[in-house]
This record gives structure tokens, sequence and C-alpha cells, in this order.
């Protein structure tokens, strides 16, 4: 159990890069982009876990409990907003490769075109 | 690069991955260690700052810099989007046309979207004192609002969705988050130091600048999320593209000298 | 000390199991249609593991950006770039089957047509 969180974080960003590598179809390419970036919010809280530490807000608990470690939660928190609106900027992307050379398909985009 | 060149690649470099991260992970403190040196501080300034949020703290105030080249992001995200999904000259719009909605469908949407606005709205006033802020709130809002598409039809949508005063509100988080900055430049300290009254300790009006900040960032979100939501939608559901780029077996040769 | 531990170590190691499976299906589900959905499911089994790590302010974020705006938006960039053009047939992937969409395949994305 002492680096078993972090080595489930390894597992989803290979998974991830795996499904990008073999994919057939842009938009599957971002969705395994986004599947990839979920080990990052993984690794990084189980980090910052703390055994018998409680969420790091005092509003209706006694100042000076053990709580977790907030600083890498707010870390997590902003990439979780972050990477969604990249996906989001990568997602119009491919709406736009649609659009100039009809398919999604990265094996059909080998020619370079101005 | 060809298909099998790739795969291989990449399963050399999964492997070498494995083991260098496995390797770095034996290294690093254990899952539920008790040693969090830079959590202990934050905690302490997070209490001397009479934040209860803690999280909150570290973002609106401790970390408030990082956070607004994170806002930068988010704005210019939203903003690439925009750019990209606009309607190019060569593609028309098409109105969609209204179709039935099931009456239950129409009552759980309608009696949801107020439940929804206002409870987003509850999570970003209380980002320093309970789990929420900004972000979250400012998500909420914009998905709760989107219950219209969902109950009624896009026509709906639009009508309460007034899409440029969200695109104006968007830029008006980002410039008033960049804005409270200078409140720091103004009293004599640093860029973006909380230097306002910071209040009672576990009281709405607490954290000094920490409430402020995350209302620009909820206000920011709320918007970019809607207008981003919108392209996105405007390109599903109304924007027709012109006909040659349909499967039609003689388009290919023709479109690239219209380029 | 010892029992409260154990419990949380239990739910954690539960909910890890859980995203692990998630990630590792949404990856390898070929088709976005589906995959938007596994996504979602993800984006829950995420909620759920940061709820268990004592980290609601980011349960909150993901459960409301993973599981709702980021299927949201791979589907509907689906539907835009499955939609072909209104003036080759009836608007829309309706009930009429001769269509252009019936004949590509999901994710080929009229590639066979054209190279």
């Amino acid at each position: 159990m002492s680096i078993l969180p972090f080595l489930a974080a390894g597992w989803i960003f290979l998974i991830g890069v795996y499904g990008m590598v073999t994919s057939r179809n842009l938009v599957h390419a971002v969705g395994c982009l986004a599947v990839a970036q979920t080990s990052t919010y993984v690794l990084l809280l189980g980090i910052g876990y703390r055994r018998g530490g409680t969420a790091p807000v005092f509003s209706d608990i006694p100042v000076g409990t053990a709580v977790v470690d907030p600083v890498v939660q707010a870390l997590v928190l902003t990439d979780v907003v972050v990477g969604a609106t990249v996906t989001a900027l990568l997602l119009s992307l491919v709406i736009q490769i649609r659009k100039r050379t009809g398919t999604v398909d990265p094996e059909a985009l080998t020619d370079l075109k101005g | 690069m060809s298909r099998r060149v790739r795969t291989t690649a990449f399963w050399l470099a999964a492997a070498a991955f494995a083991v260098i991260f496995t390797l770095a992970c034996t290294g690093l403190p254990h899952f539920g260690t008790t040693l969090h040196p830079y959590g202990s501080r934050a905690v302490a300034a997070s209490v001397r700052q009479h934040t209860a949020n803690v999280v909150s703290s570290v973002n609106f105030d401790q970390r408030a810099l990082d956070t607004l080249g994170e806002e930068s992001i988010l704005f210019g995200a939203v903003l690439g989007s925009v750019v990209l999904l606009r309607r190019a000259r060569d593609e028309d719009r098409a109105a969609p046309q209204p179709r039935p909605v099931l009456p239950s469908t129409l009552l759980l949407g309608a009696g949801l979207l107020p439940v929804t606005v206002l409870v987003g709205g509850y999570v970003v006033a209380h980002g320093q004192l309970s789990p929420g802020g900004g972000f979250q709130g400012g998500v909420m809002l914009a998905t709760g609002l989107h219950l219209a598409y969902v109950a009624a039809d896009y026509r709906v949508l639009r009508r309460v969705r007034p899409l440029a005063v969200f695109a104006a509100l968007d830029a008006v988080g980002a410039g008033a988050f960049t804005a409270l900055g200078f409140a720091g430049l103004v009293a004599g300290a640093a860029y973006l130091e909380n230097v306002l009254p910071l209040g009672t300790f576990n009281q709405l009006a607490s954290g000094g600048l920490v409430p402020l900040v995350n209302a620009a960032v909820g206000v920011e979100v709320a918007s970019g999320v809607i207008v981003l939501v919108a392209q996105f939608l405007d390109q599903a559901v109304e924007i027709d593209e012109p006909r040659h780029h349909g499967a039609g077996a003689g388009a290919g040769g023709g479109k690239d000298g219209d380029r | 000390m010892s029992t409260p531990t154990a419990a949380s170590d239990f739910l954690v190691a539960a909910a890890l199991v859980l995203v692990v499976a998630a990630a590792t299906a949404a990856a390898l589900t070929r088709d976005p249609v589906r995959q938007s959905v596994v996504l979602s499911a993800l984006g829950f089994c995420l909620a759920l593991l940061f709820l268990v790590v004592q980290a609601p302010d980011v349960a909150l974020s993901q459960l409301a950006v993973g599981s709702a705006i980021t299927p949201l938006l791979v589907l509907l960039t689906v539907r835009k770039v499955r939609r072909r053009p209104r003036d080759d047939g009836p608007a829309g992937e309706g009930p009429a089957g001769e269509g252009p969409a019936a004949a590509d395949p999901p994710g080929s994305g009229g590639r066979g047509s054209r190279r």
C-alpha cells in the first residue's frame, strides 16, 4: 500500500498514452489525453495524503487538527479546470482538421497542406 | 513514421518509463506520510490570514500569482476555441427545428435550473469557508444554464444566454483578477498580496482578498465555460458545412483548388 | 487508531481499483461516443477517490468538469465531425438509410472516399 497509488498513477498515464499512440480517431486521441492527464491528479493527491488526516477546511473542525496537504489539492484543482479547457481547445482543432481535410484519422493526415 | 515504428517506439519508451517511474516512486515519501512540510506551512499561513478553507487560501492568496497564470491559460483556451470555431465565410447557419420535449423532462429541467444556478452561486460565495469556490461554482453555474437546452430547445437556450454578455463577462473576470492584484501595490506591498482587512475567521467576509479574487474567478470560469459550450453547440447544431466537404467522389480535387 | 486507518486505507484502495479500471476502459474504448460515456464514469470514480483521500474541493471540481463538461464536449465534437452537409441529404442522421452517414463506418471519417 505504501507506493501502490503512485504505481496506479503510472499505469493510468501509460494506458492513456497507449490509447493515443494506437488511436485511429483524433476525438478518441483527445479523450485518451484526458485519461493520461488524470494520472497527475492521482499522483499529486497520493503524495499529499496523510493517514488519519481530514480535509483541510477548518470551518467545522478545531484549528490544529491533522489535515491532508492542501498545497497539492490546490494544484490539482486548477489542473482539473485547465485540463478541461485545453481539451476543448484540442477538440476545436479536431473540428478544424475535419473541415480542412475531411478526415479525423491521424493515419490519413500524411501530407502537409498550406 | 509508420504504424509499426510508432508502436515499437511506444513500447520501448513505456518500458523505460515503467522502470524509472517505479524506482522514483520507491524514493518518494510513503503514501499517507505524516510529514508534509509545505502543507503545514500553508495551513499556518491560512489560519493567519483568517481563511477557513486552506485550499482557497493557497489558490487565491498564497499562490495567487500562479492562479493568475492559470486563469490566463483558461482565458487563452476559450479565446482560441472561439477563434477556431467561428463561422467561416463559406458556411451557412441553419436554424434547428424545434423538437417535442417530454413533459417530465421539461418539468425536471425547469425545476432544476434555478436550483442549480442558486447552488452554483452559493458554492462560489462560500469558497473561503467550505469546499468549493470560483472554479467549482463557476462550472456549476455554466452547467445549470444549459439545463434550458435539455428541458426546452436551442432557441430557448439562446434567449437565456446572451452570448455577447458572457463573452464580455469572461474578459471582465480575467481583468478584475489582474486589477485586484494592484490593491497590494497601492498599499505599498507586493502584487496580489493580501492587504485587505482580514475579517473574522469562519465568517462570510473573511480572508481579505480571497472572496474577491474568488468571485472574479467564478465569473470568469462560468462565462468561459458558457462561451466554450456555446461554440461547440453552434458547430454541432447550427452551422452547416458547404457541399464540397461531403463524401462526393470528385470533391477532393476541387477542394484544393478552392484554398 | 489502527482500525479507522485500516478502514480508510481499504476505501482508498477500492476507489483506486475503480479508477484504474475505468481509465483502462476509457483508453481502450475506440468509439468516441462510447468513450465519452466511459470518460464520464471515470470522472465519477475519480471524484469518489478524491472524496476518500479527503479532497472535497477537488472532488467537486472533478464531478462538475470530468463527468459533465468533458464528455459533453466530446459528444458535440463527434456530432459535428460525423455530420454531413445538408445538401447531400436530409439534415442529421435521420431514418433515411441510404444517406452518406450510413455508408461511413464510425471512426474512419470519410477517409475511404478520399484517398
